[in-house]
């Protein structure tokens, strides 16, 4: 053992995030990052974070020293790396962005020219691990084998390939144009068909495992080059299906000990020899039920989603070992945090069984191919624990809070045994603990589940006060990484006001569901037996509800009825808030306007109330969250659709038509109100409130409407009864303002908020809840910032082909960016490349609107003309910006257009769809867009915002979060 | 049927019988090995034992006649969480061995953990409560119990007849996968009975003293005849084989509350500094020991896992280098061992 347990010669740490949520990368790096951070901060040295994604716990202003929300591209990490000069830089906690990230830095020299070492995996360990031919090099080298490839230019290079083979494009949008081929005939045919859908006329030709079993194994290594396996997962869905979109076991299930060893051995065999020093891996195999061959598949020489399940199925905090291995501990220098007595290099042992589910979102892209493959589709997850593999895939796919898609081909028959007794858990619910030891030794974990007819397990003592904190569940469109901000800042709060806060939640990615988070967790399905269940063991003082989106509040009628008190806003405001004609009659008595609407069961009633209305309407079912089946009918048919979409009445509002839309979150002690944000959308009403940017402070809102709207959430939160957050929508429209909703609990945009305004809003909410007045709470007076903060969203368009990529009522964007600027244009310009959009600043623009936005198009034209630009439009437009004196190309509709697009001989793309539902010329061009990676704006004011922010957006130099508040 | 377990302290654990009717005595006795059930069962060194499984499913994958570890089961019953059949249990079955399913495996680890590891009745059937624990208060303990010579080879007999290194392996309960390792390694393999003479033994390139059963601490003719070993021929001593070079060599040994059972732990090699992940089947252990030739530690207790004695040309180690069920971190000790024979012959 080293008598210097760390290296000295480092003092500083920078750490790159992984940006926004988005299918592939979600909560689980926020969950890496401050676990590693953490630990970093333990051992004194100074932490740097840089991610542009607000919603994580991560860069909260209190867990690192520095922290910046700035752009995750080579300037934006540069800029900041530039002013800390950080002595290492860790790239291995913030998913294949942040590797990605690192590996470009340096091969631009900055890190050199810097003096930054990275640290956690050098760039030549990068490099074998995602170089296809190095790794296959060097998988070799220790006499494994991957699946054979070859690249293929003409199908007359297909001698010697062997079938059943997989063809891959290149770049298609989704892999479009692959396939598989079980007959040379077949693969000649798949070839030629996957050279003509490539643009640059090449495919993959690899050696299919399809159907084989998967495995992924999880390992460390330390620099002593001891290795330890943390966990082994199996995928239900053999080889073909995307591990994100498995339901996967661990530990696996179906192999002997010899077959196991096998793949342990061939894991430390592959993470020494691709040289992974100091931190964690995953390792994935393909191996064939007939034969026993193995296939190495791929390697992560980093933190992963994988790792992070492997974290919470066995207690083992993978990515807080990695952090320590990586500034130069050893596996044996490291308590395991559950025991307390063990050391790290303990391999975790199970008692139980873990099973994973995917929780997909193809409702909200109609025309997407629902096939699951190798690309990854899914968006969130839930986990299960359960004594037998039965008890845990019930649970599971009961924490889903949806329905499974889950209908895999080849299921291994000792599964196809297993399901086919599925049945629910019987007879009462007992708590075990985690404890990643088998109860071997003595634990004092506070990680526990339920399992059905067994003895309870350390029953809560103590004499603190508890609160009980219901999670989201797994991440969703709508409802994602924010509530879980939301949950953990409350677990905080509530042990800083003296109780002791119990988390219930079953999302494996999530901070929430880190044992460090609280002072007990239920890893449990978000359903009313388990939660009350939990409730029953630790007989709470209050329960959490307001923080966890729309999962909790389903429950709290149950948990009402149960006996259990609520923290903070009773329930009953979030029935008043949910009660369309209650909250009606309320807002008309508080003299607060609202759209006119009505409700309707049949279609013929329907049509009559949005007859009186006024089209356009907004038809939505009651709760709704994500705008779930929300749509705008501009005329009958619409309607009919709408009513056939939904279960149960449906709500009609008048659409408020070109209005300015807001987003209020307030707090309010139940009498007083504290009107914390008011945000303003940047595209116009009718895009969802999730998927629109938003700006704050309001930039073009006068003075006057902005206090009519404040002083309208002024009167409703007390109305409704408030104890805590509310969260307000409101539109602005000429005749003056209007309240779409309130929402009595947390809203998507309170992380955002907090960070833009530098108050900790659900701190405060939870203080609220606790008893505390807002006077007592020391807010600062006026609610203007100094700097002009920008949230974008980013969406899933090109995992789902076939879906008509433009904004509307339904919320489909998986995640956010923030970025701060002085002004405007600068702040929504750093946005907009956060999020993946960089807006160009010269070249070739093409214009195609509908005849609604013709006359306003012109401006955005004009100024696009004088920045220089080529303006390329259809007739129409054409026409338009020709007769208002705009020198414009003119380009036909269909093929011309979209070739262009795609051999990226344009650089921007505004187009505005056509009525709705629109699938021809317009969609194609969007797909387009989306396929080469053109920006593309789909509504008028988005393009307004964007092209002033190309017109005006300046140089503005990286400052952190912390320095931004207490300037 | 219904079925039931019954430890010495008076607790009762239900469950259900998927095994041979009838009861079986042991010490109750627990292993986290998430993998190698039948491995497990038919190592001899579970004689008199009745195992439970931590892992919470046990015959996911049926049975093989090459995961066995000796011609037969050697462990008196089995208790699982869930066990999974059909294979698995017909095995059972057929070998006679009683085991229980639906056991709450975890309060029972829980209750050796706290109370060590204790005498137990496993029992396929009904019986009375009261009677099945005055039967097991009856039995004896394992402390002071000598069982090598139940498993042991009645005469010796040669595993290996190819090989370029001559070595002779002392069978207190010997897996095979020892021999298997040792034979890959290309040793020449002559079994011999636990009661060996040392002379016999000296005429080969080196030792094996293997594993097995019950406490070493009453083993004196093995203990002297090792003795006798030393500084004549090349020793390497396995589990058992690696308590008796300690008595040997005047370390101490003592039984451990509940036994290292499983296939996770870490070991710390003070030499290199190295942390292996060890296979691990012991009740007996050898005292923590500063002293030079302690090679090995328990990263989890501190006990000494391996011993070196480099003028006499022995070493031995607690955990088991064959693994089977295990991580093959280890498996290096056996091959280096008979490469150094060979270097040395």
């Amino acid at each position: 053992m080293s008598s210097v347990p760390r290296r000295s010669d480092l003092h500083s740490i920078c750490l790159i995030g992984s940006g926004p949520i988005v299918i592939g990368q979600a909560c689980e790096f926020d969950y890496a990052g401050c676990q590693a951070l953490k630990v970093l901060r333990e051992d004194g040295f100074r932490t740097i974070v840089v991610n542009s994604n607000p919603a994580t716990i991560m860069t909260d202003p209190g867990f690192a020293d520095a922290t910046y929300l700035e752009p995750l591209d080579v300037e934006g990490v540069t800029s900041v790396l530039e002013r800390e000069r950080p002595d290492a830089l860790l790239p291995t906690l913030g998913g294949q962005t942040a590797l990605n990230l690192a590996v470009q830095l340096a091969e631009a020299g900055v890190l050199d020219e810097l003096g930054v070492e990275l640290i956690g995996a050098p760039v030549d360990v990068i490099r074998r691990a995602e170089d296809r031919e190095l790794f296959r090099e060097v998988v070799r080298s220790v006499g494994l084998q991957v699946p054979e490839s070859r690249i293929v230019t003409s199908p007359d290079e297909l001698a010697g390939v062997s079938v059943p083979a997989v063809v891959r494009p290149a770049f298609t949008l989704g892999g479009h144009g692959g396939g598989f081929a079980t007959t040379p005939e077949e693969l000649r045919a798949q070839v030629e068909c996957g050279l003509r859908e490539s643009p640059i006329g090449q495919v993959l030709v690899e050696e299919s495992v399809r159907g084989w079993d998967e495995f992924e194994l999880e390992v460390i290594r330390d620099r002593a080059d001891n290795v330890v396996v943390v966990c082994s997962i199996e995928n239900l869905d053999p080889m073909g299906v995307h591990t994100g979109d498995s339901v996967t076991v661990a530990p696996q299930m179906t192999l002997a000990d010899e077959e196991y060893q096998e793949l342990r051995d061939a894991a430390a065999a592959v993470i020494r020899a691709v040289g992974v020093e100091t931190g964690g891996s995953n390792i994935q195999f393909a191996r064939s039920r007939d034969t026993g061959e193995l296939r190495v598949i791929e390697m992560n020489p980093r933190v992963s989603r994988s790792s992070a399940l492997a974290s919470k199925a066995t207690g083992y905090p993978i990515a807080k070992v990695a952090a320590k291995l990586a500034v130069g501990y050893t596996l044996d220098e490291i308590p395991n945090d559950l025991t307390g007595t063990t050391p790290a290099s303990f391999e975790p042992t199970l008692d139980y069984v873990v099973v994973k589910f995917p929780r997909f979102a193809f409702e909200k892209f109609p025309g997407a191919d629902t096939a699951l493959g190798t690309q990854m589709k899914s968006v969130g997850e839930a986990m299960g624990i359960g004594r037998t593999f039965r008890e845990a895939f019930w649970k599971a796919r009961a924490g889903l809070e949806g329905e499974p898609h889950f209908a895999p081909e080849g299921l291994h028959p000792w599964f196809q045994r297993e399901l086919a007794e599925l049945e629910p858990p019987a007879g009462p619910l007992a708590f075990r603990r985690v404890d990643s030891c088998a109860a071997e030794v003595e634990a004092r974990s506070n990680y526990f589940y339920s399992t059905a007819g067994e003895r309870d397990e350390a029953p809560p003592t103590g004499s603190a006060p508890r609160v009980v904190i219901l999670g989201s569940g797994p991440n969703r469109i709508g409802q994602g990484i924010e509530f879980d901000y939301c949950c953990v800042h409350a677990a905080q709060s509530f042990r800083a006001l003296g109780y002791e806060a119990v988390m219930v939640n079953c999302n494996p990615e999530t901070v929430s569901t880190d044992y460090d988070t609280s002072d007990r967790l239920y890893f449990e399905p978000l359903v009313e037996e388990h939660v009350l269940a939990v409730l029953e063991r630790e007989q709470p003082e209050g329960v959490v509800i307001q923080f966890g989106g729309q999962t909790p509040l389903k429950l709290a009628r149950a948990i009402e009825e149960a006996g259990f008190k609520f923290m903070g806003t009773p329930f009953a405001a979030v029935d008043l808030a949910e009660d369309r004609e209650a909250f009606a009659q309320l807002l008309a008595r508080l003299g607060v306007r609202v759209p006119e609407w009505g409700i309707a069961v049949t279609e013929a009633e329907a049509i009559a109330v949005a007859r009186g209305i006024g089209y356009p309407v907004l038809a939505r079912p009651s709760y709704v969250l994500g705008g779930r089946a929300m749509r705008v009918c501009y005329e009958e048919a619409d309607v009919g659709a709408a009513l056939a979409e939904a279960v149960g009445p449906v709500l009609l509002d008048r659409f408020v038509d070109q209005a300015v839309e807001l987003d209020v979150d307030a707090l309010c002690d139940g009498e007083e109100t504290w009107v914390a944000a008011i945000m303003q959308h940047v595209e116009e009403a009718g895009v969802h409130s999730g998927d629109s940017s938003c700006v704050l402070p309001p930039v073009s809102l006068s003075a006057v409407r902005s206090q009519e709207a404040a002083e309208a959430v002024r009167l409703i939160a007390p109305a409704l009864g408030v104890i805590g957050l509310v969260n307000v929508q409101l539109a602005v429209a000429e005749d003056g303002v209007y309240v779409l909703e309130a929402n009595p609990r947390a809203s998507r945009t309170v992380p955002f908020a907090s960070k833009a305004i530098g108050v900790n809003l659900v701190d405060a909410a939870c203080r609220l809840a606790a008893g505390a007045r807002l006077s007592d709470l020391d807010l600062p007076g006026g609610q203007s910032p100094g700097h002009v903060s920008v949230k974008a969203a980013v969406f899933p368009f090109g995992r789902f082909p076939g879906s008509d990529p433009v904004l509307g009522p339904e919320m489909r964007s998986t995640g956010e960016v923030m970025a701060t600027a002085a002004d405007f244009p600068t702040a929504f310009a750093k946005a907009e490349r956060a999020a993946g959009r960089p807006l160009p600043v010269s070249g070739a623009a093409f214009l195609s609107v509908r005849d609604a936005d013709k006359r306003a198009i012109v401006s955005v034209a004009r100024t696009l003309a004088r920045l220089g630009f080529e303006l390329l439009a259809t007739s129409g437009t054409a026409r338009e910006l020709a007769a208002a004196g705009i020198a414009v190309g003119h380009v036909e509709k269909g093929a011309a257009i979209v070739d262009r697009i795609r051999t990226r001989r344009c650089d921007l793309v505004i187009n505005t769809p056509q009525g709705s539902g629109a699938r021809g010329d317009g969609y194609r061009i969007r797909e387009a867009a989306l396929t080469a990676r053109i920006p593309c704006i789909t509504t008028l004011s988005g393009a307004a915002a964007a092209v002033q922010a190309i017109a005006d957006a300046r140089q503005e130099g990286a400052l952190s979060l912390q320095e931004r508040l207490s300037a | 049927m219904t079925g039931f377990l019954v430890l010495e302290d008076g607790s009762v654990f239900a469950g259900e019988s998927v095994g041979a009717e009838g009861h079986a005595f042991g010490e109750a006795v627990f292993t986290t090995s998430m993998t190698g059930y039948q491995e497990v069962v038919t190592d001899p060194s579970f004689a008199e034992q009745i195992v439970c499984f931590t892992a919470p499913m046990v015959g996911n994958y049926g049975v093989a006649p090459a995961r066995s570890e000796s011609p037969r089961p050697h462990t008196r019953a089995v208790l699982m969480r869930e066990a999974r059949g059909p294979a698995w249990t017909d095995w059972l079955c057929e070998h006679g061995i009683v085991a229980l399913t639906g056991i709450d495996t975890r309060s029972l680890v829980l209750a050796l953990r706290e109370g060590g590891a204790m005498r137990a009745i496993a029992v396929a059937g009904d019986s009375p409560v009261e009677e099945a624990l005055e039967a097991v208060r009856a039995q004896p303990e394992m402390t002071g119990r000598a069982l090598v010579s139940g498993v042991s080879a009645r005469e010796p007999y040669v595993y290996a007849e190819e090989g370029d290194v001559r070595v002779a392996v002392v069978d207190y309960g010997c897996k095979r996968s020892i021999l298997r390792r040792l034979a890959a390694a290309g040793a020449q393999l002559t079994v011999y009975p636990h009661d060996v003479d040392a002379d016999t033994l000296v005429g080969h390139d080196g030792v094996v003293l293997s594993n097995g059963p019950g406490d070493p601490e009453p083993l004196r003719d093995e203990q002297a005849t090792v003795a006798a070993l030393l500084g004549r021929v090349p020793v390497l001593g396995i589990c058992l084989g690696h308590q008796l070079l300690a008595l040997a060599t005047g370390h101490g040994t003592y039984k451990l509350p509940f036994g290292h059972r499983g296939a996770n732990h870490p070991v710390l090699d003070r030499a290199s500094g190295r942390v292996l992940v060890t296979s691990q089947n012991h009740g007996f252990a050898v005292e923590p020991s500063e002293a030079e030739e302690a090679t090995h530690v328990s990263l989890y207790d501190g006990t000494v896992e391996g011993l070196a004695f480099p003028g006499e040309r022995a070493r031995s180690v607690q955990f088991h280098p064959e693994a089977a069920p295990g991580p093959h971190d280890a498996r290096p000790l056996i091959s280096d061992f008979v490469d150094e024979l060979r270097a040395a012959a």
